[in-house]
């Protein structure tokens, strides 16, 4: 007998429920130094506060994720995040992505040794694509999740940028996402420098176009000015998650009224009571 | 009351700060620990694990560790593995190979279905948060480390590969990706492995650390 048909056929004991695909609400913070901070276009940078106090709030509030962006360490070259994770670590107990300066497979080791679970790369993977494929074989590709900053340059296209938004590369945003993918990247979280911190939701036609393309999850981030732009997003673009700051951080809504207004829509998100 | 100690495998794979953590967080003495004494006498044991299921074999066996698992849950010591170290229990893996496990508990462990059962393709990994559900099998979760949990509530899962006992008796619960049941919690007498991440899964997950410690 072949175990593996056999458990697979086992029916539940509830069957009176729908399956759907659950869509992830993360909260994002973008940090520089020990702030959390928030711009807009991914630039003019304005104080918020303490990192672990928001993150704790949202963890709380129920954000089925949380990632966290070190702001200026590209520029710099290095990743300061390590001690806000590792304190992050100590009551938080979701999934936390890492990015931002991350250059090397150490670089990744040392921050998921700190409490992450996923290291976010962007420009890094675009001058050495190599490292999707070391950090994807060492740590599984759910771990290596490629950070793409995406701004519009003409009809349906759009090209990649680095250092937070700040430097060009001439890459094609469709084609880099399909050869991540094809790196291993597990994941992408895909950044609108054009919508990003302006509230005026998702590039629809940007999170369409990838999530078209490549069969690994997309995390739609950048321009979420109401609970609303959300379910846009996910039945309009096919954003399997979405990355939320400044609607959180100015206390425009909470997750709990994000996840009821996504239920409301209809599509399938985690069941949360707050404690 | 002194806290309860729980010793953590640390063989080299993985976040195991967080798991450290989480156990912490529910009011235990952790020992990180691959020295094969430490591990004979402990009185918990986790077993926690990411990447690939023949690797961590290996790693495992070069600190002469899989007997010591062997003989440290066959006495009866509860033992927890997690995610990857939930695979390793069972007896062998289909990835890269097939690949022998600890044979803890008769099943193997093989890819998740790549295709929904409406025949769609689907995302694999399994990545986000899936709600979890008794099996056919398991008549109620009083007595198992989801015993403070109600069916319905949901645990962050990330995998590719599944672990499927050969006796459904085994599956305590699961939930369903595109169509098709995932075992999420197994166990035999004082073994369990959890397919999901309790200590990423919110006070869903921490219930289940909870029970195991104050077993």
């Amino acid at each position: 007998m072949a175990s593996g048909s056999c458990a697979i056929r086992i029916c539940l004991r509830t069957n009176k429920f729908i399956v759907l695909r659950n869509i992830r609400l993360i909260a994002r913070l973008d940090i520089k130094g020990p702030n959390l901070i928030k711009g807009i276009h991914l630039e003019g940078l304005r104080v918020i506060g303490s990192p672990n106090e928001y993150a704790l709030r949202y963890y709380q509030q129920g954000a089925d994720e949380l990632i966290y962006m070190d702001c200026v360490a590209s520029l710099y070259g290095r990743n300061h995040l390590g001690d806000i994770i590792r304190s992050a670590a100590k009551n938080i107990f979701v999934p936390m992505t890492v990015g931002g300066g991350i250059r090397s497979v150490e670089d990744a080791t040392n921050i998921l040794r700190a409490g992450a679970d996923k290291v976010a790369v962007n420009t890094a993977a675009v001058s050495n694509p190599k490292l999707i494929n070391e950090i994807s074989r060492r740590f599984g590709s759910q771990c290596m999740v490629l950070s793409i900053e995406a701004k519009e340059v003409g009809k349906d296209l759009w090209e990649v940028y680095t250092n937070n938004g700040r430097e060009r590369t001439g890459l094609d945003v469709i084609d880099w996402v399909k050869r991540g993918v094809a790196k291993g990247a597990g994941e992408v979280l895909l950044t609108s420098v054009d919508r990003e911190g302006t509230r005026k939701g998702f590039d629809i036609a940007l999170v369409r176009a990838v999530t078209a393309e490549i069969s690994v999850p997309v995390i739609a981030c950048g321009g979420m000015g109401k609970p609303e732009d959300l379910v846009d997003v996910v039945n309009m673009g096919h954003a399997d998650a979405v990355a939320m700051a400044d609607i959180l951080h100015y206390n425009r809504s909470d997750i709990g009224e994000i996840r009821a207004v996504a239920k409301e829509s209809g599509m399938g998100v985690r069941d949360y009571e707050s404690a | 009351m002194k806290a309860p100690e729980v010793t953590v495998i640390d063989y080299g794979v993985g976040n195991l700060l967080s798991v450290q953590r989480g156990l912490e967080h529910c009011g235990a003495r952790v020992i990180v620990t691959e020295d094969p004494k430490l591990i004979l006498a402990a009185t918990k044991l986790v077993l926690p694990g990411v990447g690939a299921f023949g690797n961590a074999m290996q790693a495992l066996a070069a600190l002469g560790l899989i007997e010591v698992i062997r003989e440290v849950a066959e006495r009866g010591t509860p033992l927890l593995g997690i995610c990857l170290g939930m695979q390793l229990l069972l007896e062998e893996s289909d990835e890269f190979g097939i690949t022998a496990g600890l044979g803890l508990i008769p099943g193997r462990v093989i890819p998740v279905p790549t295709k929904a059962l409406s025949g769609k393709e689907h995302k694999i990994p399994h990545i986000g948060w899936s709600a979890l559900h008794a099996s056919a099998a398991s008549e109620s979760w009083s007595g198992t480390l989801m015993e403070n949990n109600q069916t319905g509530e949901a645990a962050y899962f990330v995998h590719s590969f599944m672990a499927v006992p050969t006796d459904p008796a085994h599956i305590i619960a699961g939930c369903l990706y595109g169509g098709h049941f995932i075992p999420g919690v197994i166990g035999r007498d004082q073994i369990t492995g959890c397919q999901f991440h309790p200590e990423k899964s919110g006070e869903v997950g921490l219930k289940i650390l909870r029970r195991f410690i104050l077993q």
